[in-house]
């Protein structure tokens, strides 16, 4: 069974009279524990297609589907406790004037849940932040350390699904992998279905089981693993995709290993 | 024959809690050839390359024992020789064309500005000039460009428009800071080549800052690796891979790559004394 | 001392209240670097200690008449800025006369702000309909000029000055509903909003606990640059008789009643205006020192 359905999603932006389709008719299932990847380049609608999930875009057709219920409108609090997102820049998701001991018990105190302290210190040993930053400010750490922030926010209500919105592509490559790692290793802890966006696709092919490419608001074709690493792509924009990647390559200057 | 030479080069900043050092005495040379400094974010690369232009205001200071272009002293140089040497013999190309081009200008305005203060061309000859510059970076309606503003242009579009910006009065030296981190994956390939026939046609040096050490080395002829303001390696792009220091292995292999393992990524070991 | 540059100066607080205590520390430290900040501080300091030690500090009784020495110039043994018409001593009028200044400046400063924000952010946060009303009626207090409003509303309240306070507090809360409003907007959109809001928290949670914050800096600098305005506008509903009355030594009051003694009494008239100069330039020179410690931009990365 499906975790995530979503069918023929629509999302149309009205501003100064002018209409723009940032999703048009896209469809996906991301089934329970699996780490499904969007990807595309600017304009492809991917990142809406999260903010739709989460209710920051307004749907104008189709359906959105968890564990085989419709999401209700407004989200409602529930919402909060079975889907979580975190964002792509770390400079701009942290609340520049609260400590991350603020940041971080926030949701606890949303939802009433107790032992906030111990929960805390739980949290930031979990993605691997010394408990001496709880009471730091966001603009004290560098992006790599804002971002493990934000995903141990995003799991304080312990969510089964996450949202990742192009979680490393604002970090220095290093701390990419680092981050990386550490999603990984959550994902196997703890039992999360993983929606990710990213441009890289080599991100993606490290990431996700499988992968939708998107363009101008349109899903374009969908790969498995196997297939995006074999390079068994059947649409010429994925293989422009692919091919512009090619310094992403295992083996580098030889081109793809079979 | 050197372009420019660069001796210990140092950029300080004076902050509330004491100095800060951007650079900590960068030396290199560069003669018509394309030199790659690659660094992650505060390793300095970007503020050589202001310091090159000396661009950076107060409380930054540049000092270096040398830094010599063309057999012209930057450092003894006055604010009025630098105005000179800004844009006619060395130009800058920055990451983001929404941040770097004027956005209450035209780009017709922008790209004839230089020609008519500087170089006192009348409107015509400015104006033609403007549209072969945008022909050869292979924008294809240069008049309806000439009259956009750049908020109406994509990203792959200004960023061309900046290039042929910069490349009009026909520098000897460009320095590029990541002229293609901004743009989809797809358009940076062709932005990129349009730069290489630039820079190879008129026989340009070229200094290419960016992140991504594999992109350098697909461009440029010498890569120069940078960690908290030192050079920390400087090897031929050819030779890349056979890099011999561990911050630059650890960079090259700390990216995923497609088809490759699932396992961990391999980190950066920052424990060696060039960490320092 | 030193331990407690230490405790402030602490890269990883242990607790809310140092890490709160150490940004106030850093924010003191790089307004210590303009001077121009510092004197206005320094002004706004005395002007603090004057109105708290008023009693002990005026040499004589501010309301004390003695019709034998009317009218003496500045330097007369025991009176530093001479006397006024009704023989009191200017200099113990003026240092009396801080405190009302202060109490005016005060009352106005916690409550038009606050009004001021309320509106602004709801405003901004919700948009639309709440959005234009709110703003419609922020336009009609703005279209008014601040002094005739005020005399307006003294006309129909009486004098005095607890009305004199409402009066200018009426006419300025409007600029800071558009500062507040503005910044709103900016934040409004922002990831670490659309964060919270995906956590479940209400309305007010986002307003006062996200929001607000974020507005504070540029009320808390649009503050201190209007003090010097309110101190002016109290000073003109002195002059025209309709705020403090008389014999309170509040310094516009005590302009006015100089008036006729202009040229060649000069002092009498003169000296409050001095300390009304003085006083507003003060609050001018913070507020300015101000904005550059709290503008975001120039905060490090």
């Amino acid at each position: 069974m499906s975790l995530i359905e979503i069918e023929n999603l629509t999302v149309t932006f009205r501003s100064n009279g002018q209409t723009v389709r940032a999703v048009e008719g896209v469809s996906l299932k991301v089934r329970a524990q699996e780490s499904y990847g969007l990807v595309g380049e600017s304009g492809s609608g991917k990142s809406t297609i999260l903010r739709a999930i989460c209710g920051l875009a307004p749907i104008s057709g189709g359906v959105i589907r968890l564990g085989g219920k419709t999401i209700p409108t407004p989200r409602g609090r529930d919402f909060a406790r079975l889907v979580q997102m975190v964002f792509q820049d770390p400079y701009a998701s942290l609340h520049p004037r609260h400590t991350i001991d603020r940041t971080l018990s926030e949701p606890l105190a949303i939802h009433g849940i107790p032992d906030s302290d111990t929960r805390v210190m739980r949290a930031l040993d979990d993605v691997g932040l010394p408990r001496s930053f709880r009471f730091r400010y966001p603009h004290q750490l560098s992006g790599g350390q804002r971002q493990r922030v934000a995903i141990a926010r995003a799991l304080m209500l312990e969510p089964g699904i996450l949202l990742l919105d192009e979680p490393t592509s604002a970090l220095d490559a290093s701390v990419q992998a680092e981050v990386l790692n550490l999603l990984n290793r959550l994902r196997v802890e703890r039992g999360l279905t993983f929606l990710m966006v990213s441009h890289d696709l080599a991100v993606i092919d490290h990431m996700c089981d499988r992968v939708l490419v998107m363009q101008n608001g349109r899903a374009v074709e969908e790969l498995a693993r196997e297939e995006l690493a074999g390079a068994k792509m059947t649409t010429a924009y994925a293989r422009s995709l692919f091919d512009a990647s090619a310094d992403r390559m295992l083996g580098d200057v030889e081109g793809p290993h079979a | 024959m050197s372009l420019l030479s660069v001796k210990n080069l140092r950029v300080t900043f004076q902050t509330e809690t004491g100095p800060v050092e951007a650079v900590r005495g960068v030396s290199f040379s560069l003669g018509r050839e394309r030199l790659g400094i690659v660094g992650e974010s505060g390793s300095g690369k970007t503020m050589t390359g202001r310091a090159l232009l000396r661009l950076i205001r107060p409380p930054g200071k540049i000092e270096a024992d040398e830094m010599i272009f063309d057999g012209q002293d930057l450092m003894a140089a006055s604010e009025r020789q630098m105005r000179a040497l800004r844009g006619r013999r060395i130009a800058m190309v920055m990451q983001d064309p929404k941040f770097s081009l004027n956005p209450v200008m035209t780009v017709g305005a922008q790209l004839t500005e230089g020609l008519r203060q500087r170089d006192r061309l009348g409107r015509d000859d400015a104006r033609k000039r403007a549209l072969t510059a945008l022909d050869a970076v292979q924008i294809r309606d240069p008049e309806r460009v000439m009259a956009a503003y750049p908020h109406e242009l994509s990203g792959g579009m200004g960023q061309r428009v900046m290039i042929a910006m910069m490349l009009i009065p026909e520098p000897d030296l460009l320095i590029a800071d990541e002229p293609t981190s901004a743009l989809d994956v797809t358009v940076q390939a062709e932005v990129l080549s349009i730069l290489d026939a630039l820079v190879r046609d008129r026989g340009m040096g070229l200094i290419f800052i960016s992140h991504d050490l594999r992109l350098v080395a697909r461009f440029c002829d010498r890569v120069m690796v940078m960690y908290k303001g030192r050079v920390v390696e400087e090897l031929a792009a050819a030779d890349l891979m056979a890099a011999q220091h561990p911050y630059t292995r650890g960079l090259l292999n700390c990216l995923p790559r497609i088809g490759g393992p699932r396992g961990p990524l391999p980190g950066l070991d920052r424990t060696g004394d060039w960490a320092e | 001392m030193v331990a407690l540059r230490v405790w402030l100066s602490d890269p990883s607080p242990s607790s809310r209240g140092q890490a709160r205590l150490g940004q106030f520390w850093l924010g003191w430290l790089r307004l210590r670097r303009n001077p121009l900040a510092v004197s206005g501080l320094a002004i706004v300091g005395a002007l603090l200690v004057i109105a708290a030690f008023a009693p002990v500090l005026a040499p004589h009784d501010p309301l004390a008449q003695d019709l034998s020495r009317r009218l003496l110039p500045p330097f007369t043994p025991g009176n530093l800025l001479g006397t006024d018409d009704f023989g009191r001593d200017i200099l113990s009028r003026i240092i009396t006369g801080s405190r009302i200044t202060l109490y005016i400046v005060g009352l106005v400063a916690v409550t038009a702000p606050f009004l001021g924000l309320l509106v602004g952010t709801v405003a901004g946060y919700f948009g639309g309909w709440t959005d234009a009303v709110l703003m419609r009626i922020t336009d009609i207090f703005l279209a008014f000029p601040r002094l005739i409003l005020a005399l307006a509303l003294v006309a129909v309240l009486g004098p005095g000055i607890e009305n004199a306070v409402l009066a200018i507090a009426v006419t300025a809360w409007p600029p800071y509903a558009r500062v507040a409003r503005a910044e709103t907007l900016t934040v409004r959109n922002s990831d670490y909003i659309a964060a919270v809001r995906l956590q479940g928290a209400g309305v007010p949670r986002i307003i006062l606990g996200h929001v607000v914050p974020t507005c504070l800096p540029s009320v808390i600098i649009r503050v201190t640059l209007d003090m010097a305005g309110v101190i002016l506008i109290a000073a003109g509903l002195g002059f025209l008789g309709l705020g403090v009355q008389p014999p309170l030594p509040e310094w516009g009051l005590m302009i006015s009643s100089g008036r006729k003694y202009l040229f060649e009494q000069w002092w009498v008239s003169t000296m409050p205006g001095l300390a009304i100069f003085i006083v507003s330039l003060g609050f001018n020179l913070l507020g300015d020192g101000l904005r550059d410690v709290l503008d975001p931009k120039s905060a490090p990365k």
